[in-house]
């Protein structure tokens, strides 16, 4: 049953060293502030699942949170590269970073899978790609009724999953909407789960595609305004599009990138503080 | 002389690529859209001669309608313009593996005469000298939909006689490759640079260069291309970008 929680609490119950984390949301509702206070506990070891690892994993993988990461698609959305994570991939800096990777397809079958409790699931997909010669958690089944050969993909492992939402109710239950990604798989598919919240509201409105998630599905529950940020919550934030910009030469020199989280996340207690120790002006210019 | 009117229609490379790539988006057409190149030329085939293409992003929106270029493939402007939004393992399954999209549009850091894509790796994959993004939603797009375009801009790198790793799959080696894996779609037809248009040849088994950009030498384009470019014997130039297309882009761009 749902507990409310303070962000850090919840990432000290359920975070553990060599965990296989998943922090989701597609481009939208993706939970920042939770990265953050991963990497303010100094966890290590970790396997990192996300279709879209964007800042927020170039962000742990650069703080040497990493061991592993899976994923299909790593760059910095409309900015560039992620300059953290292609540092460990090209230069093993912090430290080598052992890579497992999938299309789009592939990672959205592995979570529906983990949230349907199946051991594999099935796709028709990775055909004549190089992927399935690279990544050897793609495998091929012969359909027993057609005899068509599809992909096979293994569910993911995930000790926890983490994502955003609109809201809580009062009772813990949970709802989000708009792009909702892969979220409702990754609190069903793993053992514990986090659900960060813009607020608590006494009842839900209907939203077109809202997504509720029962309070017995939930472990815990922080109330995190702006946890998302610079990703956004449709109907209470817009995505600081400049920030992916301004990102890109942080990244690009470990110095500076080692610097800007000292001052922003090390040296912040919590998403609140992190957020007031920012300057939207610097990234404004570059456009929202 | 250059006069007024055609000061105001001067138009850059990239331009050319975006109207070119738009017009080959028929409309009424369900079209995979890839982010970039792909995204902002979808759209202005949707503003101009396509006002009936639905158009699908891999975040789950279904016919979205931007009024700006989207920044990322999960902007609130497609969310909120779009006719449905459903989750990431449903829009792959349900709709792209259920074979429901007739075009898919897709970007490429190499893409190579057969029309396989690279977005992986540049050099070995164990110890890439450039490690690019991945394969996002590519490779399932490039297989399930019934035609591929691929827009890109040209240079020997991006266009070149092998790819490094197949990310997604063109059309293997050559011809018939397709048919022996028993993919469904036909596989990338086209593509779109800002120096002209390749356009699959099944008699060759290859991509050959069908169209030049106004002011583009032909030289340029073998020069700037990675393999030996053939030429189709009927070689045109493309129409130059007319206003409504200038203006439609520009205006989308602006935002």
């Amino acid at each position: 049953m749902a507990e409310f929680t303070s962000l850090s609490d919840a990432i000290d119950r359920h975070v553990h060293d060599g965990d296989t984390v998943a922090l989701e949301g597609f481009t939208h509702l993706i939970p920042f502030a939770a990265g953050h206070e991963i990497i303010r506990q100094r966890r290590r070891d970790l396997t990192l699942v996300r279709m879209t690892p964007d800042i927020i994993y170039d962000q742990l993988i650069g703080m040497g949170c990493a061991r592993k990461m899976i994923f299909s698609w790593a760059g910095n959305p409309g900015a560039g590269s992620l300059h953290r994570f292609r540092d460990a991939v090209e230069h093993g800096l912090p430290h080598p970073l052992e890579i497992e990777e999938h299309s789009h397809a592939g990672m959205a079958t592995r979570y529906a899978t983990s949230a349907s409790g199946l051991p594999f699931g099935i796709l028709r997909g990775y055909t004549g790609t190089d992927l399935a010669s690279v990544t050897k958690n793609i495998a091929w089944v012969t359909c027993p009724f057609t005899g068509e050969l599809l992909a096979a993909v293994p569910a993911l492992d995930l000790d926890v999953g983490v994502i955003c939402a609109q809201q809580a109710d009062r009772e813990g239950n949970v709802m989000l909407w708009g792009i909702t990604g892969v979220q409702k798989e990754t609190v069903l598919g793993a053992r514990r789960s986090i659900v960060l919240v813009e607020e608590v509201v006494d009842s839900f409105s209907p939203h077109v595609n809202g997504v509720v998630l029962p309070n017995w599905t939930v472990d815990s529950i922080a109330v995190v305004p702006s946890g998302s940020f610079p990703s956004y919550a449709q109907d209470y934030s817009e995505r600081a599009n400049g920030f992916y910009a301004y990102w890109e030469p942080i990244s690009r020199d470990n110095e500076v990138f080692q610097s800007w989280m000292g001052e922003h996340v090390l040296a912040t207690e919590n998403h609140a503080q992190f957020l007031a120790s920012l300057d939207a002006r610097e990234w404004e210019s570059n456009g929202d | 002389m250059t006069s007024v009117l055609d000061a105001e229609l001067a138009w850059t490379s990239d331009e050319m690529m975006a109207v070119a790539a738009a017009r080959e988006l028929a409309d009424a057409t369900v079209c995979f859209v890839g982010i970039g190149l792909p995204s902002t030329a979808a759209n202005l085939a949707r503003a101009t001669h396509a006002p009936r293409a639905v158009l699908i992003y891999e975040s789950g929106c279904i016919g979205a309608k931007p009024d700006r270029v989207p920044p990322s493939i999960g902007d609130g402007v497609l969310s909120r313009s779009a006719d449905a939004v459903v989750a990431v393992p449903e829009i792959f399954t349900y709709w792209l593996q259920a074979g429901r999209i007739d075009v898919g549009f897709l970007g490429a850091a190499q893409v190579d005469r057969w029309g396989n894509i690279n977005t992986t790796v540049v050099g070995e994959y164990g110890a890439p000298s450039v490690r690019l993004p991945g394969a996002g939603g590519a490779p399932e797009i490039a297989t399930s939909c019934q035609r591929v375009i691929i827009t890109l801009r040209h240079s020997p790198r991006a266009l070149v006689e092998k790819v490094d790793f197949v990310t997604s799959f063109g059309h293997g080696d050559g011809s018939g490759s397709r048919e022996r894996l028993g993919l469904p779609g036909a596989g990338p037809q086209v593509i779109i640079t800002d120096l002209g248009v390749l356009r699959f040849n099944d008699d060759d088994a290859q991509f050959v260069l069908t169209e030049v950009h106004p002011g583009v030498e032909v030289d340029d384009v073998i020069a700037a291309t990675g393999w030996k470019l053939q030429v189709a014997p009927s070689l045109r130039e493309t129409p130059p970008p007319r206003r409504v297309e200038l203006d439609a882009l520009r205006s989308f761009v602006k935002g």
